[in-house]
């Protein structure tokens, strides 16, 4: 320890900032250590469960459910979501495309998630669900259709709601991740306007995250995002969640899904 | 309720890699909830993992390890098709047993 | 899920998992003396943890070795493994000594098995994480320091 006190002294002598660089280098050889055995893939193993176990009032399986590759297929949907559903006639995002097949197929209502609490009951069972679905695209690329005009629509308003300023402090999403090289304590944060930082946000989100030991979806991270401008939280699954979806998956476009991921 | 554990096992160079991941909140004792009340421990105390009918490890945790705990290990032999077992039982006489073939 | 099993396994009351395996038939009795060591886990301070553990005064070894990152982001789940060279390595115990309760886990290496065991502990601040190692009756230890960033005991 010593020795790496010292050579970390020198460094800062030589260089200012080298020290916060093997912090850096440190903390990514935590991650590293840890990413073998995610957690998530213990809610993995409940949603494939909760997938195939006839539930709610019509005693049906999530079997027949189309994720956009048609009924029953999970393996790469979520690197094609979010899309435009016709039988819908909206752009959904697993959560919401999710609730879809929940209502129709199992009887379930969509209230039961909407106007549900984080980790619990039918929100709950939408975490195991996601990470589920998400682990059967895990490696897969992000391949958004952005030649529909609904994508591209919500696209351009999941752009707008991004830079929208709101709440008692007048923050926007870009306001923390607008800019490469911002962090909160020692939490980097992706600059989402770019495809490398929007990569390493919608490539491993949904997650587990150690902190609490919760799995939480991407509807579940933005929610956060809101509460923590200190602005309006958006409804679970509203229009504006999705179209913020479409911005970053869009933006990340290409890219390679290491999802579930596995945060701080 | 025990949730199932995720086991794995594959072997490599003579040796049979076990990974496994339990559910369950390992909960210190020594956290208070919103209201201010300690929230009792509730931790796995004892672990043991077979390969066929051999124990091939026996744990023992305290509170301290981490929640959804993590183990891996390996021992020697073991081939494709051997069946792993593994078992625990928590504080308050909760248990699990989960068994995996080895890949 | 198998609710019979756990019911049975319920049923077997105080033995433990160990007793009950025994009972059954299914493994032998020395290795089930390890029933859950309490006074090692209630120990306070390392010399109680290492006395209850009957390790008294363990010698430095370089080959045991813990591998561990030198800081870990988050002290509700730090990655500890520990390899032992020493030749017959029975045992291997981790404990983090400005833990309340120093140790952590404690695990049993039956013949044939490699000593080496991985897994993630939780950790209130900053502390040195000990490895104890019984091999061919004697105990051995060697030591390295974590930093955490954020402790991991809190809610």
């Amino acid at each position: 320890m010593r020795k790496t006190l010292g050579m970390a002294a020198l460094a800062a002598v030589l260089a200012g900032g080298a020290q916060a660089q093997s912090t850096a280098d440190e903390i990514a050889k935590y991650r590293e250590m840890i990413a073998d055995g995610n957690p998530a893939e213990l809610f993995e193993m409940e949603g494939e469960s909760l997938w195939k176990t006839p539930r709610g009032p019509k005693k049906a399986t999530l079997e027949q459910c189309d994720l956009g590759q048609g009924p029953g297929v999970v393996d790469g949907a979520f690197a094609r979501m979010p899309r435009y559903f016709a039988d819908t006639g909206r752009v959904q995002d697993l959560e919401s495309r999710l609730l879809t097949c929940m209502e129709t197929l199992q009887g379930i209502p969509a209230s039961a998630v909407v106007d549900g609490d984080w980790n619990k009951g039918e929100r709950k069972t939408m975490d195991a669900l996601a990470a589920y679905v998400v682990t059967h695209s895990r490696g897969q690329k992000i391949q958004l259709d952005l030649a529909n005009p609904q994508t591209r629509r919500m696209y351009e308003l999941g752009k707008r709601a991004f830079y929208y300023r709101s709440g008692p402090m007048d923050f926007s999403c870009s306001t923390c991740h607008g800019e490469d090289g911002k962090r909160i304590r020692l939490q980097d944060l992706p600059n989402l306007t770019h495809k490398e930082g929007a990569i390493a946000a919608w490539g491993s989100w949904p997650a587990y995250r150690v902190s609490n030991s919760q799995f939480w979806t991407m509807q579940h991270r933005l929610n956060d995002c809101f509460r923590q401008q200190r602005t309006a939280e958006p409804e679970f699954a509203s229009e504006v969640t999705v179209a913020l979806s479409v911005y970053m998956a869009a933006t990340a476009q290409g890219g390679v899904l290491q999802t579930p991921g596995l945060k701080r | 309720m025990a949730n199932p554990m995720r086991i794995r096992a594959a072997v490599k160079d003579g040796f049979t890699e076990v990974r496994v991941l339990m559910s369950h909140v390992m909960e210190t004792g020594q956290r208070k909830d919103s209201s201010g009340a300690l929230v009792p421990a509730h931790f796995i105390t004892e672990l043991t993992a077979k390969h066929n009918d051999k124990v091939v490890l026996l744990a023992q945790f305290g509170p301290s390890v981490s929640t959804n705990p993590y183990l891996s290990f390996k021992f020697q032999g073991g081939a494709k098709g051997d069946k792993i077992v593994v078992s625990w039982v928590d504080n308050k006489g909760d248990s699990r047993s989960d068994e995996a073939l080895i890949a | 899920m198998d609710h019979k099993r756990r019911d049975t396994l319920k049923a077997g009351g105080g033995l433990g998992i160990f007793g009950l395996l025994v009972a059954a038939g299914l493994i032998k009795p020395e290795l089930a003396e390890a029933a859950w060591n309490k006074s090692a886990f209630e120990a306070k301070n390392l010399e109680s943890a290492l006395a209850a553990l009957g390790a008294g005064k363990p010698g430095d070894s370089a080959e045991v070795q813990l591998n561990t990152p030198d800081i870990a982001e988050n002290g509700a789940v730090v990655p500890v493994g520990v390899v032992s060279k020493l030749p017959n390595t029975e045992q291997i115990a981790i404990l983090i000594e400005k833990n309340p309760n120093l140790l952590a886990a404690k695990f049993e290496i039956p013949a044939g098995t490699a000593a080496e065991v991985q897994t993630r502990v939780k950790m209130g601040q900053t502390s040195d994480i000990y490895a104890v190692v019984k091999a061919d009756g004697k105990f051995y230890v060697t030591k390295k320091e974590v930093k955490v960033t954020l402790g991991g005991c809190g809610g």
